[in-house]
């Protein structure tokens, strides 16, 4: 407070102009202030909305996947053609069970002669392993030989990625129906649209649908008149050329449906075929195909098919790993930090301990990797690739982190409460461990955690370490060969095929769900132990 | 010293010692200088304290009162700048002597500090604690039985018993000090050390207290810092006035605030300076 001046105000008056002018200084400070917290705060916010909504929205579609729901007619011929019943070979015999379903498929949708372009089309529906659980099941099941059975097949990763609205743009049109249809389904049919709207309709979304900026890209049509889907070829006015692509072998009605589905790019352009496209649709019409949840993505290993690809192998892996991370870096920084802040006398080695701790946390995570290479592997001659190497890694890792965060939880418990005890005549380890550790546990645990949270995360140290290996088996312990899901996430998202992309997604949700679980750990241990006072 | 040593073992277990006569010296201190790394706070003191009794150190701020409170249940030790020379017999045994162990020495001399301090733990842990590290119970009978004596002792059982799982921290400043010093009495201490306890207590606190500390002096040896004189010539027979690291001087409470024989000790109590 200033003192009174002589020009001041009379004695007694709190504010004087020069006081009011500082509150305002100050109120504008406070307000200020609350505005950087709240943007910073809004800031964060933001960006962790958008990222989970990314990953969230990319992820949605991995977690769910498209199967075609058929009777197959398990053939003795086909599954077991010397007779032996023996649900090994059986199991083995892929290519007789994907024979099998092609015949069968070509029986339904090809005609009697088809060309091996049409056949390839058909069976590029399915992945070859897509016969995988079908092989497993009869073999579990060898009643079933000779039987009609219903399994839902696993489409392949285009078509699936087509169905959940990838692949390429489109547009669905109903038009009105046709006026005059001529000509035949082996040499090309001319149809005659009902109404010149419907025309200007379709030409309106060909135009809308086609990308000006790339050349020889032009959207393609697709006509379902009836039964019977075709590509349309060219249009003049209401008059379209089209060729037969799939469905009922005869030309329209006079008085049938007609669809239009136009699609942003012409075949050529993209991974899933006009034909292709027509099937996909005939069998969604049928209601054969379903949605069904994903659940080889938790039970599978590691594949070269995205559709079959799974984290189960990774998350056994990551788990292995944490077990062998949290068994080394928490004991052995929960009694470095008591000791060096309890126990070690104060001079300068003690301090050069503290200095070089500090300093090993820093260090980027690629060097433990180089460390690990070289210590466990090349000269205690740990196998490649297995959880305990990565675990030791990630242990000394995040050591360091453990050993800071701890020792700043001791720090943090009052002084008091060692002189209390060692007044009332505890020694110094009975105070520590009856009083300290207790009080500083919840402390620790967090920072434990952040760092196990950090390991979990990290990639480089492991590729180093060669754990980015093709793993197609879930390990079975800690010398196993395995991956860890960082890792996992890495490689997927480096695959070519675009169906790799949502498998990433929910990869990274799978990491997430794994952070998320071990806060919760966190958590509960720390309210478990602070309800214990 | 052997003979010494073997002494000081067996005393921990009289406990009861209700004859009462001429006060015996309980604790006495030899020329006691302690040093902070290079300074030195305690100057040659050499004090007698008597058993049964309440001796009061009085002295302005940093004069060394905590620091020679400290070296009787050797809590020095546990400062790493602190160093202590000089010999202070218990019962005839030198504590400061290396084959003392100070976690039994603090066993058998209890402190209260200046701010309460209670684990937090229950009530019941807070009080049972040293009687557990120290073995002195087996069995929950016992334990509960020496739990509500030191309570009683206390004076909070009639205040606590009924929630004795309820934390320590959450008693009032002035129960929590008594729960210290309950605590302090659990684990049958010939002495007890107090540094300034009622310096974080209103008035009617610090009346109890005080009336404690009286009706503790008919078992134990008391020694205890305070900053008010009303106080020290209440609750205390000796009273020992410090200076700068000096013992000034040290006699009768009675002596000393009716008649100091030093111009500094009248100065001090009289509130001329401090
Ligand atoms: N842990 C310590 N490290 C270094 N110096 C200390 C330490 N504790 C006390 N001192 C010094 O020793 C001297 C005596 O301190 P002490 O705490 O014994 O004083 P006091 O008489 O208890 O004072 P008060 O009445 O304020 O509590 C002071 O000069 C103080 O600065
Ligand atoms: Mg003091």
């Amino acid at each position: 407070m200033s003192s009174p001046t002589a020009d001041t105000p009379a004695t007694g008056t709190f504010v004087t102009d020069e006081a009011l002018k500082r509150l305002k200084k100050r109120h504008a400070a406070e307000m200020r202030f609350k505005f950087y917290g709240r943007a910073a705060i809004g800031i964060a916010i933001i960006a962790l909305v958008t990222l989970l909504v990314s990953i969230f929205g990319q992820a949605s579609s991995a977690f769910s996947r498209y199967v075609l729901s058929y009777d197959l007619n398990i053939e003795a011929s086909y599954v077991d053609p010397e007779g032996t019943r023996d649900p090994q070979a059986i199991e083995r015999n892929v290519s007789g069970f994907n024979l099998m379903l092609q015949d069968q498929l070509a029986d339904e949708f090809l005609s009697e002669d088809p060309s091996r372009n049409v056949q390839r089309e058909l069976y590029g529906l399915f992945t070859r392993l897509a016969v995988l659980p079908i092989a497993h099941h009869t073999a579990q099941n060898m009643q079933t030989i000779g039987t009609e059975q219903v399994f839902n097949v696993a489409l392949a990763d285009d078509i699936d990625l087509y169905l959940k609205g990838g692949v390429t743009q489109r547009k669905s049109l109903d038009l009105s129906g046709l006026s005059r249809v001529s000509g035949s389904v082996e040499s090309g049919v001319t149809l005659v649209l009902g109404t010149q709207e419907d025309a200007a309709r379709l030409n309106e979304a060909l135009t809308s649908l086609t990308r000006q900026d790339v050349e020889d890209s032009s959207a393609a049509a697709l006509i379902q008149a009836g039964q019977t889907w075709f590509r349309m070829e060219n249009a003049e006015g209401r008059t379209l050329q089209l060729t037969y692509l799939a469905g009922a072998r005869t030309l329209p009605q006079a008085d049938a449906s007609v669809e239009a589905l136009v699609l942003a790019q012409s075949q050529e352009n993209r991974t899933v075929t006009d034909r292709q496209i027509a099937w996909t649709m005939i069998l969604k019409e049928q209601g054969r195909i379903k949605s069904v949840l994903n659940t080889s993505l938790f039970t599978n290993s590691d594949s070269t098919y995205p559709e079959l690809a799974g984290t189960a192998a990774a998350v056994v892996g990551s788990l292995l790993t944490m077990l062998v991370t949290a068994l080394l870096a928490i004991p052995v920084g929960i009694f470095a930090a008591v000791y060096l802040e309890e126990f070690a006398p104060r001079n300068r080695l003690t301090s050069l301990i503290e200095v070089n701790i500090n300093n090993l946390a820093a260090v980027p995570s690629i060097v433990f990797g180089l460390l690990g290479a070289a210590v466990f592997i090349n000269f205690l001659g740990l196998p490649r690739s297995v959880p305990l190497v990565g675990g030791l890694v990630l242990g000394l890792l995040v050591l360091p982190t453990v050993i800071i965060a701890s020792r700043a939880a001791l720090t943090a418990v009052p002084p008091s409460i060692r002189t209390a005890a060692l007044g009332v005549g505890a020694s110094k380890t009975q105070s520590v461990f009856h009083h300290v550790l207790p009080l500083a546990a919840p402390g620790i645990l967090t920072g434990s955690i952040i760092g196990m949270a950090r390991a979990l995360g990290e990639t480089a140290p492991l590729l180093l370490i060669g754990m980015v290996a093709f793993v197609a088996e879930v390990p079975d312990g800690p010398m196993d060969e395995s991956t860890v899901l960082p890792v996992l996430i890495y490689k997927w998202s480096t695959g070519a095929e675009r169906a790799w992309e949502p498998q990433t997604a929910a990869a990274i949700i799978v990491l997430l769900v794994f952070l998320v679980l071990m806060n919760l750990i966190a958590i509960i241990l720390r309210r478990r132990f602070e309800r214990r006072w | 010293m052997d003979g010494n040593v073997e002494d000081f073992a067996e005393t921990t277990t009289t406990i009861d010692r209700t004859q009462s006569g001429s006060a015996p010296i309980k604790v006495d201190c030899r020329h006691i200088d302690v040093f902070y790394d290079d300074k030195q706070a305690i100057h040659d003191i050499s004090l007698e304290i008597e058993d049964r009794s309440v001796t009061a150190f009085i002295g302005p701020s940093g004069c060394g009162k905590s620091t020679f409170l400290r070296c009787i249940n050797r809590m020095n030790d546990t400062i790493e700048a602190a160093k202590v020379t000089g010999e202070i017999f218990m019962d005839g045994a030198n504590i400061n002597d290396p084959s003392i162990d100070p976690v039994l020495l603090r066993s058998r001399v209890g402190m209260v500090f200046q701010k309460p301090n209670p684990f937090p733990k229950s009530i019941y842990d807070n009080i049972g604690y040293g009687p557990r590290i120290h073995g002195l119970a087996s069995g929950k009978a016992e334990m509960d039985e020496i739990v509500e004596k030191s309570l009683r002792k206390a004076g909070l059982w009639e205040e606590v018993k009924d929630r004795l799982q309820a934390p320590g921290t959450s008693l009032s400043g002035g129960q929590q000090q008594r729960l210290c010093i309950a605590r302090a009495i659990a684990v049958s201490p010939e002495v007890i050390l107090m540094d300034e306890p009622c310096s974080a207590l209103d008035p009617i606190a610090t009346a109890k207290i005080e009336e404690l500390i009286d009706e503790l002096r008919e078992r134990y040896c008391i020694v205890m810092v305070t900053h008010s004189m009303q106080q020290a010539a209440r609750v205390s027979q000796k009273t020992a006035f410090f200076h700068l690291g000096k013992l000034i001087e040290y006699g009768d409470t009675e002596k000393i605030f009716t008649n100091p024989e030093h111009g500094r000790t009248q100065d001090y109590i009289t509130g001329r300076f401090g």
